[in-house]
């Protein structure tokens, strides 16, 4: 299915030498339910909203969002029972059911989860008050003069007439979920069931309900009696697509359990648990870091569950826990320089992942500004999976030479002086050496074929 | 002239520019309305509320509610169909509350409308909300057809229940919930026949939903439908519902099974209650689920009240046993705060021989909110087996709350005391509990303290004046010379409380030397405690003795160092003269 991928266009885009600041770095990307809307976080604490422009026009390169609003949903804080500062970043943003033309979005950084509202606010222009200058400000009865003219008659007093109205696009903070993790919260998601949602962090995943802030449910803990004994954290947990009652959450050590909430109140006896065996020839001292799930998603219809690892992207049937169905190779290339990867840290980068709307292919991102999209039922010889660069031409990575090593760690990707064409593959291993350029989050619209994926602080769309 | 001001400003406020004012200001519709007549109200107001539809959720909410009772204002029933419209907005809007409210004012506007505006302007408007674009509307149209419904022609009719079916199957689970909730008062407003032929199959349908939150609110209409069904539609159609709920996959729903348990077995009758529902019950009681055990622990008195002793022994006994020593303390607290409740129902020789022992096992389990429960409920079985009993195991357990190391437990046991000292009778406390409060009054926790006080009191209260003299005053009394002025105060607190109970002569001779002695104390904060004191107590007093005693021991007061004390010390004095 090797469909070309054409830019569509780029918000945020940086101009060549521009040094980026590290607020604007995005860290969130989410579509709504019917990709009408498009929403980033970023690591100032703001969510950026975006709207699709002519929704009539089904794809291709007229398929175009524009510029919707922008709210200050987090700010920094400062714990003082914990002497910890809380940083602004937004770790997550998820669309929440809408109605009446309002959208409703949840946003949340590492403690507190906060629901906004997004709506059309009409604002009146008012004419006509009883009292010279009613209705604004002014300091109520004790700062009036009873002069004859603020002494109406009852027939004068009359209400005041709306002359015009001008609407405007207003957020405002509906809810705040907050003091319920001790540790830093990793996921949100939504339930089916438009009236609850999950939030997850290192050891723990709560229930919400969405009109209640006021308590929550613990219904996954994970934290051993001794922290001595811990071995594993929770890294990402996603409510199921359709099923209210379950909802999967992923683990450092590589395992995705599937909780199931109507069997307990508490679920930790997992339902199933999807974890693939690594033979001991394998093994290394790199093994269980890289194991680490990063991002678990459900595919649209529920059927399948998509995982990232450092190395790899699995796609699980929920129904074959022993083994992955597929397995992709996102950067085997870098197997051997995990000891450099280790050392800078890059090693614990978080990459998410996600999958189309009909669950036919899947798209993960990688170093050097790289986004890697494979053909989910694939013949495993990679006919079909591409990768591509977040910039203007997302295609030309596969024609261009790897970037010299001595890239500055944080040059600007502008394209590099391009020389005689080679294929990626066998320069594999050269790639990934900017390890400061990664592109960690990237969603899928939900229903054609249309990527949003974030470059530090620009956010690039393509189709096929 | 100048009074209409006021209301001028109110009007003007109904659009100021911060939400609060307009808050404010719609709060006060009614007086705004009452000012501008009902003829205004008419074609002023009620045409101004409905062009402003859009502000904070709260404005909305007071405009939601306001217009509720606003029937009056715009000239009673006949013109009440005005506030429809207004009201159907409110009723769309995104925010749950709000379109809550507003249907809770639809329906008390639409129990005042005559039949005709019922099927001309009600009626439609449920009809309307129902087939709205947006979840919200339909949500809310679902709280308008049990109004609406007894009083619409028969067409009309035959219309609502196929849109309310057809609500039941709205492709979002907000709605089906909503439809779920809400089906059992439409039940009771439609007619039997058409309960059992066309209401009963959504509620089938309902109950099978995919999703559990719908399910889980069907549950709540059993009840409704089994009281609007016959009994022998109820037993045929719902029994076996009941019964499939109750071994629901889910926990939540078995939950709510086991919460309803009662008014269902009631809505049943006893012959169901006794052959079907009990053996549900058992399994509800041994269910795997902590949570639905705790449900369950918690209505096994109301469950066996509708048994005869014959029933519960065999069923329900072996069950509480296993309660009693249950892994989950939540599941053994919600059976403590029931289990002697049975007690009545079991009678005196089968409490002794069944209940008992759990009692007694209750009374020494680890968690103190399981004794605290158990305590709290004794009254219960004084009145079955008298207290002796159960006294020797009582006062160890009782100890040893009034020591735990949270004030929480410590706190609920002084409460209890006074419930107790009835139970037991005043030997009794002289001998085991009375140093018990006194310790508690020592408690370094201030509430535990307060709490002490008042116990006293009504201690004092059930065994009168002359056994207060002669057994409480004297500890209280001996406290007074407590080394932190904190602790003083709490004796000054328990003094004044007891005032109101002693015979004058105890007051007099005993209690007033200690007060007036504290006014000398070297703490401000104890001067003038007294200083409030004195001028609650001067009043039971005859007026030579307030004279002799209280005011001078004031006016030292008056002309204390410290500011606070000379305040009181004036006030006190200012009411005692004012009241010569």
């Amino acid at each position: 299915m090797a469909e070309e991928w054409q830019f569509l266009q780029c918000f945020g885009e940086r101009t060549p030498g521009e040094e980026i600041q590290e607020a604007d770095v995005i860290s969130a990307v989410e579509f709504d339910d019917n990709g009408m809307h498009l929403a980033t976080g970023d690591r100032g604490g703001r969510v950026v909203l975006f709207e699709r422009v002519s929704p009539e026009v089904p794809r291709g390169a007229a398929f175009e969002y524009r510029y919707m609003t922008e709210f200050q949903s987090h700010e920094p804080e400062f714990d003082y029972l914990k002497s910890l500062e809380i940083e602004e970043k937004i770790n997550k943003v998820r669309w929440c059911r809408s109605s009446n033309n309002t959208r409703m979005l949840l946003s949340t950084n590492d403690k507190t989860v906060k629901l906004w509202k997004v709506y059309e606010k009409k604002v009146a222009l008012l004419a006509d008050f009883n009292l010279p200058g009613g209705g604004g400000g002014g300091g109520g009865l004790a700062g009036r003069p009873p002069n004859a003219l603020s002494t109406p008659r009852l027939s004068s007093v009359h209400l005041p007439r709306v002359t015009s109205t001008e609407v405007m696009l207003a957020a405002r903070c509906k809810r705040v979920y907050a003091n319920a993790h001790t540790y830093h919260i990793n996921s949100i998601s939504c339930n089916s069931d438009g009236e609850t949602f999950l939030s997850a962090d290192d050891l723990r995943v709560n229930l919400w309900n969405l009109e209640v802030t006021s308590q929550s449910f613990n219904i996954v803990d994970i934290k051993p009696s001794s922290m001595e004994n811990l071995t594993e954290v929770i890294t990402s947990a996603e409510f199921h697509p359709t099923e209210c009652n379950v909802l999967a959450y992923s683990s450092s050590k590589g395992c995705i359990r599937l909780a199931d909430m109507r069997s307990a109140a508490l679920c930790d006896h997992h339902a199933k648990a999807f974890e693939e065996v690594e033979s001991q020839a394998n093994k290394s001292f790199f093994s269980e870091i890289i194991a680490s799930i990063s991002d678990v998603t459900f595919s649209r219809d529920g059927r399948y569950l998509l995982s990232r690892d450092y190395m790899t992207l699995k796609l699980w049937d929920v129904n074959k826990e022993n083994a992955p169905v597929a397995t992709y190779n996102v950067h085997e290339q870098l197997r051997a320089k995990l000891c450099d990867l280790y050392e800078n840290d890059s090693i614990f980068d978080k990459f998410d992942c996600c999958v189309n709307g009909q669950g036919t292919a899947v798209a993960t991102g990688s170093y050097n500004n790289l986004f890697r999209v494979f053909n989910a039922w694939g013949d495993n010889s990679g006919s079909g999976d591409q990768t591509l660069e977040a910039s203007r031409d997302p295609m030309r990575k596969r024609l261009q030479a790897p970037p010299s090593k001595n890239n500055a760690r944080f040059g600007s990707t502008k394209s590099a002086p391009k020389s005689p064409p080679s294929k990626w593959s066998a320069d594999a291993a050269e790639l990934g050496s900017d390890y400061s350029s990664k592109l960690l989050h990237l969603a899928w619209h939900p229903e054609v074929n249309v990527i949003a994926a974030a470059a530090s602080n620009s956010l690039y769309m393509y189709c096929a | 002239m100048d009074a209409l001001l006021p209301i001028a400003i109110l009007i003007d406020e109904l659009k100021a520019e911060e939400p609060l004012r307009r808050l404010n200001s719609i709060s006060r519709l009614g007086t705004i309305a009452l000012a501008l007549g009902e003829d205004r109200t008419r074609t002023e107001l009620v045409p101004f509320l409905s062009e402003n539809v859009d502000d904070e959720d709260e404005v909305l909410l007071a405009e939601a509610e306001q217009l509720g009772s606003f029937v009056p204002y715009v000239g009673g029933p006949s013109h009440a169909y005005l506030l429809l419209p207004l009201l159907e907005n409110l009723s769309t809007v995104e925010e749950t509350v709000v379109r809550d409210k507003a249907v809770e004012s639809l329906c008390a506007v639409g129990s005042q409308l005559p039949d005709s505006t019922i099927n001309d302007a009600f009626a439609p408007l449920a009809k309307r909300l129902a087939g709205g674009e947006w979840f919200t509307s339909r949500v809310s149209a679902t709280g308008l057809f049990a109004t609406a419904y007894p009083r619409c022609t028969q067409s009309l009719k035959t219309e609502l229940r196929a849109l309310y079916s057809q609500l039941c199957r709205d492709e979002t689970p907000m709605v089906r919930r909503a439809a779920a909730q809400r089906l059992g008062a439409f039940a009771k407003s439609v007619e039997k026949e058409f309960v059992g032929r066309e209401l009963m199959p959504l509620f089938t349908d309902l109950m099978q939903d995919d999703q559990d939150s719908v399910r889980l609110l069907a549950v709540e209409s059993c009840i409704a439908f089994a009281q609007s069904l016959s009994r022998e539609d109820a037993v045929s159609q719902l029994l076996p519902v009941v019964l499939k709920f109750s071994q629901d996959k889910s926990w939540r729903v078995r939950y709510n099974v086991a919460t309803q348990l009662v008014e269902l077995c009631e809505a049943l009758g006893p012959d169901v209650t006794r052959s079907e529902l009990t053996p549900a019950f058992v399994r509800l009681l041994r269910d795997n689920e902590a949570e639905v055990r705790v449900a369950a622990a918690g209505k096994v008195s109301a469950v066996s009240k509708l048994l005869s002793p014959a029933q519960v022994i065999p069923a329900i006994l072996p069950c509480v046993g296993e309660l009693a020593m249950d892994s989950s303390q939540f599941v053994r607290a919600a059976l403590a705060g029931v289990v002697m409740e049975l007690a009545p129902v079991l009678g005196k020789a089968s409490t002794i021989e069944h209940l008992v022992p759990v009692f007694l096992q209750l009374l020494k389990d680890a968690f103190p909110d399981v004794r605290l429960n158990v305590i709290s409920k004794l009254d219960q079985v004084n009145q079955v087996i008298g207290i002796e009993l159960l006294a020797q195991s009582l006062l160890p357990a009782i100890k040893e709350l009034a020591e735990d190391k949270h004030w929480r437990v410590r706190l609920a046991i002084v409460e209890h005391i006074p419930l107790l000292a009835v139970q037991l009778g005043p030997e009794f406390f002289q001998d085991k509990l009375g140093a018990q409060c006194m310790k508690s009054l020592e408690d370094p926790v201030a509430s535990i303290r307060d709490a002490a006080a008042h116990t006293l009191q009504k201690i004092a209260k059930e065994f009168g004046g002359a056994w207060t003299k002669e057994h409480l005053m004297p500890a209280v009394l001996r406290m007074i010379n407590n080394g932190h002025y904190l602790y003083r105060m709490t004796v000054l607190l328990c003094i004044s409380l007891l005032a109101t109970v002693v015979p004058g002569d105890v007051l007099i001779n005993s209690m007033l030397p200690v007060i007036v002695g504290a006014s000398k104390d070297k703490v401000p904060n104890v001067k003038f405690n007294v200083a409030k004191m004195l001028q609650r107590i001067a009043p039971l007093l005859d007026r030579p003795i307030v004279d002799r005693t209280i005011r001078p021991c004031l006016s030292e007061l008056c002309d204390d160092g410290d500011m606070d004390v000379r305040f009181y010390a004036r006030a006190a004095l200012g009411t005692i003269d004012a009241s010569a």
